[in-house]
């Protein structure tokens, strides 16, 4: 079944290759909201399902794109190991595929690493209709430029990504979440000034006055770094998970939502409307309307970039990129994909 | 090139070079240039047309640029640690050394980054970084004089890779400076960066898509707290089941380094370390972070190390007894070197729960050849480094020890591994990427220089084998340990 699946998949992008025909790769249709234009003909990718091979004690897990995220996450939870990147899912759908694609990650990715720093191979059909494996299933692999992980965040338009091996994580042993009452700037400071400390940090999140902090590891680490940090320790677990989802009442508002990806340690950018920061103030989130090209100057000028997350339909949710490396994209889109067929639009023009 | 119009290229370039404001050093007698014949895969040796010694990107980039309109092959040299042969001079082209560009431009303690230029020394940015309380992660035994920009072009690791990973894990920025001579910044100060990820790409890409001229990296909080152990084992199989175990327990060490009897037969015989006869197997674990955290993980891990049959635990008191401990796995090797003097150091990748069946087959090997053979692992990572002794004084060894190095190479691609976990391909081994590596992903490496290399005149001839050189080379690809007409010799 595997087999027949990816050759067919070939053989379905050469034909649309030599039509110069669009296609729109979909997994579980979770994050149809993510990016610009959505043109072709659907090429579903979820019925590549099914955990190829899982070693919780190599710390490694092949998986098929189309596999569910939540099937995936309860396998790993099984053996008491996570994707240590803390994915969104956003929907009962979701992916892993999808996710990749997406390269999202969620309130553990600034103490933990990236979607992207967990990939250790990537199987993928390009746009030339072949089928094609980097990286690999072991943790150390320098052989090769590092394909795989240029998929994670590459939204489809470079390959149709088929199978990922992944680094897994042991879940830690416990979990709290401390509260602190800080406005925006002292809290950033504040939880950049622990994270130089080897404290067991593995979330942080500010809104309307009140720094959350996510504390991971073995019960008495936790203990000792309550007693260094004060504030109030709350049940949050419910909390981070909605968070993670986007389900709190901040994410309801009316309107686009721009993502802010800053220095952690960058000043406040103002913004028409009240901002939530995660990632120990290296993502910031506010909704819309905002002036893009003001917005994205003063972001620029501190190092960072800013996307259309959420209710963006044109060419410009992505930040525009430098013109060298908008020049090194545009041939590695035609490397992989001569014929402009994969996801065509999606990120950038091409 | 025939004699004569060598001549007047060289004169071209000279002329071309010498017109950069600035003016670069420029070296280009044969005296000056010896010292940069090879790095530190000294079996290998070339001279390059000229060397420059640029102190800025822009000199960088207009000798990219100046080496693109004439041609040149532009091969990029840090401190020429690379064990691979990355840097070794193309005969025909420039040698561009950033030995000259370390600066260390910013250290920012509260955000935790550094950036410096490539010639920065990889130890020098965690003693910079030790006075607030930081260090940079990775730690290639070659640290102390091993460069940054060097460091990225690898994606060099260490032995701390299991917990902190390798380079590209632990950098925020790139810039370098394409084939086309345009500076390009990859990644940047935020956690992440709008586009491909381009940095990824460069990060281990062995100065084929571009010199590196600027890096910023992150910085890590100090462990407050290190616990060294180390188990004698009766097999290496009792000694690679602790090692599952300990991560089955949901431990994951700094530092999980597995070495053998031959390692453990050195050490006796040069450090008297005092291990109990019949061992096959050293493990030495070291676990790190804060206090608390480190003893919970310290008790967790002597309980694994007592079940899985450690015949003996030594847990480091303090640093000095630390150091003692590290002895056994860095300090065998110059013992071992006093009876044979070259050793060629092997660095594959396998899945963990192959290694005693390929240990047992890597000494098969070493019993055909007639060689020594020992070895240490990145345990933790199943990355593997058999050496190889030999006498290059006796004619046909180096050959020959090459040759063994390769069929292990070849047994880890075999075992669904890699041909390299951390010293990268260079020349070394382009062979075995044939193996590793069908036509497909070959031609798509190809076609990514092409996207930042249009030319092909950065570091032309590493990294990835042309197709042509593949099939003159008769490689084959291994798959599900299938081995093409195993009864052909491979070399």
């Amino acid at each position: 079944m595997a087999d027949a699946f990816i050759a067919s998949l070939c053989e379905r992008i050469k034909d649309h290759a030599a039509r110069k025909a669009p296609l729109r790769i979909r997994g579980g249709g979770t994050k149809d909201f993510y990016g610009a234009a959505r043109e072709g003909e659907t090429l579903d990718v979820s019925p590549y399902s099914g955990i190829v091979a899982y070693e919780p004690k190599e710390l490694v897990v092949t998986v098929r794109a189309g596999t569910p995220l939540s099937e995936l996450e309860a396998e790993l939870a099984s053996q008491r190991q996570m994707l240590a990147f803390e994915p969104p899912h956003f929907g009962a759908g979701a992916t892993i595929g999808g996710t990749v694609a997406c390269a999202f990650s969620g309130p553990r990715r600034p103490y933990a690493g990236s979607l992207r720093d967990f990939v250790l191979g990537t199987r993928i059909v390009n746009g030339k209709g072949e089928d094609l494996s980097f990286g690999g299933r072991v943790i150390k692999n320098v052989a090769g430029y590092d394909v795989s992980r240029l998929m994670a965040g590459a939204l489809g338009t470079l390959g149709v990504i088929t199978e990922i091996s992944f680094k897994v994580l042991p879940r830690p042993a416990s979990e709290a979440t401390l509260v602190f009452d800080l406005e925006e700037e002292p809290a950033t400071r504040q939880v950049n000034l622990w994270a130089g400390q080897p404290l067991p940090l593995s979330a942080t999140a500010w809104q309307d006055g009140q720094l959350r902090v996510r504390l991971s590891g073995a019960p008495t680490a936790i203990a000792a770094a309550k007693a260094k940090m004060g504030g109030q320790e709350i049940d949050a677990a419910d909390y981070w998970n909605a968070l993670r989802e986007q389900r709190l009442p901040f994410f309801a508002q009316p309107g686009v939502l721009w993502r802010l990806s800053l220095p952690q340690t960058a000043p406040r950018v103002e913004t028409p409307k009240a901002q939530l920061v995660e990632w120990g103030g290296g993502l910031r989130w506010t909704p819309g309307p905002v002036n893009t090209l003001d917005l994205r100057s003063s972001v620029e000028r501190l190092g960072g970039h800013a996307t259309i997350f959420r209710g963006g339909d044109g060419a410009d949710v992505f930040h525009p990129l430098r013109p060298a490396l908008a020049k090194i994209h545009k041939r590695l889109k035609v490397a992989f994909d001569p014929a402009g067929i994969l996801n065509p639009g999606r990120m950038y023009e091409f | 090139m025939g004699v004569v119009a060598e001549a007047s290229l060289r004169s071209r370039v000279l002329e071309r070079l010498r017109a950069i404001r600035p003016p670069p050093v420029i070296i280009a007698d044969e005296e000056g240039l010896r010292p940069f014949e090879t790095d530190a895969f000294i079996q290998h040796r070339a001279t390059p047309m000229l060397a420059v010694l640029p102190e800025s990107e822009d000199q960088v980039r207009a000798v990219v640029i100046a080496c693109r309109d004439l041609g040149l092959p532009v091969v990029s040299r840090g401190a020429g640690t690379g064990i691979s042969g990355g840097a070794i001079p193309h005969p025909e082209g420039v040698l561009l050394v950033v030995s000259k560009m370390k600066r260390v431009i910013s250290i920012d303690a509260l955000a935790r980054t550094a950036k410096v230029e490539p010639g920065v020394r990889n130890l020098q940015v965690s003693e910079l970084a030790a006075p607030h309380g930081l260090f940079y992660a990775p730690d290639p035994s070659s640290q102390s004089i091993c460069s940054i920009g060097g460091n990225v072009a690898e994606n060099a690791g260490g032995v701390h890779c299991l917990k902190y990973g390798l380079t590209t894990h632990n950098i925020l920025a790139v810039r370098a400076i394409d084939g086309d001579g345009d500076a390009i910044e990859a990644g940047g100060p935020a956690l992440d960066a709008a586009g491909f990820d381009v940095l990824a790409l460069l990060t281990g890409s062995e100065g084929n898509l571009g010199v590196i001229t600027q890096v910023t990296v992150k910085l890590l909080a100090l462990p407050e707290r290190v616990e060294t152990v180390l188990a004698v084992f009766p097999t290496v199989r009792d000694a690679a089941e602790a090692v599952s175990e300990i991560i089955g327990a949901g431990i994951i060490p700094a530092a999980l380094e597995m070495m053998d009897r031959i390692v453990i037969e050195a050490c006796e015989k040069f450090l008297a370390m005092g291990f109990p006869a019949g061992a096959e197997a050293l493990l030495l674990a070291e676990v790190d972070g804060g206090n608390e955290e480190t003893l919970a993980e310290l008790a967790a891990v002597r309980e694994v190390l007592a079940r899985c049959g450690a015949t003996q635990v030594r847990v480091a008191a303090d640093d000095v007894e630390r150091e003692r401990l590290w002895k056994s796995r860095k300090g065998a090797f110059p013992a071992l070197a006093t009876m044979l003097p070259d050793y060629y150091a092997m660095d594959g990748t396998i899945p963990r729960r192959c290694l005693p069946d390929v240990l047992d087959r890597v000494y098969a090997l070493a019993a055909e050849y007639g060689m020594v053979i020992a070895n240490v692992f990145h345990a933790g990572d199943g990355n593997i480094h058999p050496c190889i002794f030999y006498d290059s004084n006796k004619p046909g060894e180096l050959e020959r020890a090459e040759e063994l190095g390769g069929r292990i190479l070849e047994i880890c691609v075999e075992v669904g591994g890699t041909i390299t976990g951390e010293h990268g391909v260079g020349i070394e081994k382009l062979r075995q990427m044939c193996v590793q590596f069908r036509p497909g992903e070959l031609g798509a490496f190809h076609d990514v220089k092409r996207a930042f290399d249009p030319d092909g005149i950065l570091n032309p001839g590493k990294a990835v084998p042309t197709l042509k050189r593949c099939s003159e080379w008769g490689g084959t690809h291994v798959r599900g340990g299938k081995i093409p007409r195993p009864e052909i010799p491979r070399f």
